[in-house]
């Protein structure tokens, strides 16, 4: 009975939604745009009808079969975010681990960092595009570019605030190297360096589409801004929806990562709550 | 704890004369590898070049392909600022109404969950079809920085301590003196972390619009020096939006700390 409860409570409001969208998305329209206008915004029914075709499906045209924008642009885009969100996670952490364990060195460079991570990413994107040319190698650097800096100072953050009684047990049994650093340092910054890492998520996935819009052939936004250039707005609203989508998906792997990473940590939290 | 054995850490003990060090010696690295050839001068202006640029661009009169500085600096500062404003009032009326209510949090808690991570760009094509520049750069402004300020209340008002709660309700405190003793005190913390997050993410997307959709601003002005091929003043008016965002940082963190300068977490970084 409880759980019944609880998947009503979960599906009730979306399931609502997307019923009164489904029967009304195009009188609701009507009622708030002026006639115009109303070309731009097509109904749910219509942006689903043209999804699959849009984004799964084979395309067939008259010069021969197209593969699938799936495979030939979501999938490149995705892989591209991979890549420069790793990247920045590797580098992000480490850098982070050795400013973070030496005081005079978060000193010298904490103005430095608080600056770059103020600069809006989007910003670096013609930088990036001047310094590096066009391709891949661009895409990625601006992914890495915008993800690296939460990682980066929440490490330094989660690295500093290390118990200190911790520390002296290791030093006592001497502990140190590799395994100081795995089994203490980065044990103790987890919880932090998830944080950063969930910030640096949402911020690639805004990069990997922005990296698209110029000069690309391919990918997720490049497609997405084609249709708008061409007057397609079922696709391109289909577009929309798709990254919507990978949005939601990538945020419950990331949740899902999360709590195996982190089990001890809510464990203790619970643990904490519950004796005080 | 260390020995103090090397310059550094003996300079050290004053992080703030650190601090300045490390960008001065950032700005001469800057200054110095574009100029032995390391990084490519005509794309990696030295520093120096830099700032003559932003000093050309502060002095430099409006024309209409490009707006003057002053005119760029007020137009973002508007988007932005309004756009948080409505953001965190709409993300503390609404948090606060659906976090006390528990059926609500409840029942929303999905699709709560379902927009959030929904990337603000994705609109963006849709946004412009429909609404001018300036209003498609402000509606994303506000979606993003909405749910940071959203979440935060959230947590705030689902934080109140039960037995506080308890001792509330027993002695009949009324809805007024709740909110004023109860949530108040318990949420606030939280509210001014959802402000600084929503400052810096509606920052962002300030620049993100102007430079994408075309809306008047920075953005733009940094767009249109790239399209020129005028690197130093692109640069230049990066660093001016990175000056800003550490503005905004430190501005909302001291905020932070005299207003809560009665929270145990505030009082317990004073003695050092």
């Amino acid at each position: 009975m409880n759980v019944l409860r609880r998947i009503l409570f979960i599906v009730a409001l979306p399931a609502t939604a997307f019923v009164i969208l489904w029967f009304f998305s195009a009188d609701i329209r009507d009622e708030l745009l002026p006639r115009q206008k109303r070309f731009f915004l097509p109904s749910l029914p219509k942006i689903l009808e043209v999804f699959p075709d849009t984004w799964l499906l084979q395309r067939h045209t008259p010069a021969g079969d197209l593969p699938s924008r799936l495979t030939h642009d979501v999938v490149p885009s995705l892989i591209r975010l991979g890549e420069g969100y790793g990247l920045a996670l590797l580098i992000g952490v480490a850098l982070g681990v050795a400013i973070g364990s030496s005081r005079p060195l978060r000193a010298l460079l904490e103005p430095v960092l608080e600056f770059l991570r103020a600069i809006p990413p989007v910003a670096l994107v013609p930088v990036l595009f001047l310094l590096a040319g066009i391709g891949d190698t661009t895409k990625i650097l601006v992914i890495i570019s915008g993800c690296i800096w939460p990682i980066l100072l929440n490490t330094v953050e989660g690295v500093r605030g290390v118990d200190p009684t911790l520390a002296d047990t290791c030093r006592s049994y001497r502990v140190g190297g590799l395994l100081r650093l795995r089994t203490f340092i980065l044990r103790s910054a987890s919880p932090q360096i998830v944080t950063g890492a969930r910030q640096a998520l949402s911020i690639g996935i805004i990069l990997m589409v922005i990296s698209e819009l110029k000069a690309s052939s391919e990918g997720l936004g490049h497609t997405i801004q084609e249709f708008t250039e061409g007057f397609q707005y079922p696709q391109m609203w289909a577009g929309v929806l798709l990254l919507g989508l990978i949005g939601i998906v990538l945020s419950l792997l990331f949740r899902l990562v999360e709590r195996r990473v982190l089990v001890w940590y809510h464990g203790q939290r619970v643990a904490e709550r519950a004796s005080s | 704890m260390t020995q103090p054995s090397s310059v550094l850490s003996r300079a050290g003990r004053s992080p703030a004369l650190l601090g300045l060090l490390g960008l001065v010696a950032f700005g001469g690295l800057l200054e110095v590898l574009p100029r032995i050839g390391v990084l490519p001068s005509e794309y990696f202006p030295p520093s120096s070049r830099i700032l003559v640029a932003l000093w050309h661009e502060l002095g430099r009169a409006g024309t209409p392909a490009i707006p003057a500085f002053g005119t760029a600096l007020g137009d973002t500062l508007t988007t932005w600022l309004t756009g948080l404003a409505i953001a965190v009032a709409g993300g503390a009326v609404v948090g606060v109404v659906i976090g006390s209510v528990p059926l609500l949090r409840e029942l929303t808690a999905s699709s709560i969950e379902f927009l959030r991570p929904i990337p603000s760009v994705a609109l963006i094509p849709g946004l412009v079809v429909l609404y001018t520049d300036v209003v498609s750069t402000l509606v994303i402004v506000v979606y993003a920085s909405f749910w940071q300020m959203l979440i935060q209340v959230l947590y705030g008002v689902g934080d109140v301590d039960p037995v506080a709660r308890d001792t509330a309700r027993s002695y009949r405190l009324g809805v007024l003196h709740r909110i004023r003793y109860l949530l108040w005190p318990t949420a606030l913390p939280y509210a001014l972390t959802g402000i600084r997050l929503s400052a810096a993410v509606a920052l962002i997307l300030t620049i993100t619009g102007e430079l994408i959709i075309g809306s008047p601003g920075l953005g733009e002005n940094i767009n249109l020096a790239y399209t020129a091929l005028d690197a130093p003043t692109m640069y230049a008016l990066i660093v001016v939006t990175g000056l800003i965002g550490v503005v905004a940082n430190t501005l909302t963190r001291a905020a932070e700390r005299r207003i809560l300068r009665w929270h145990p977490s505030v009082r317990g970084e004073i003695p050092v």
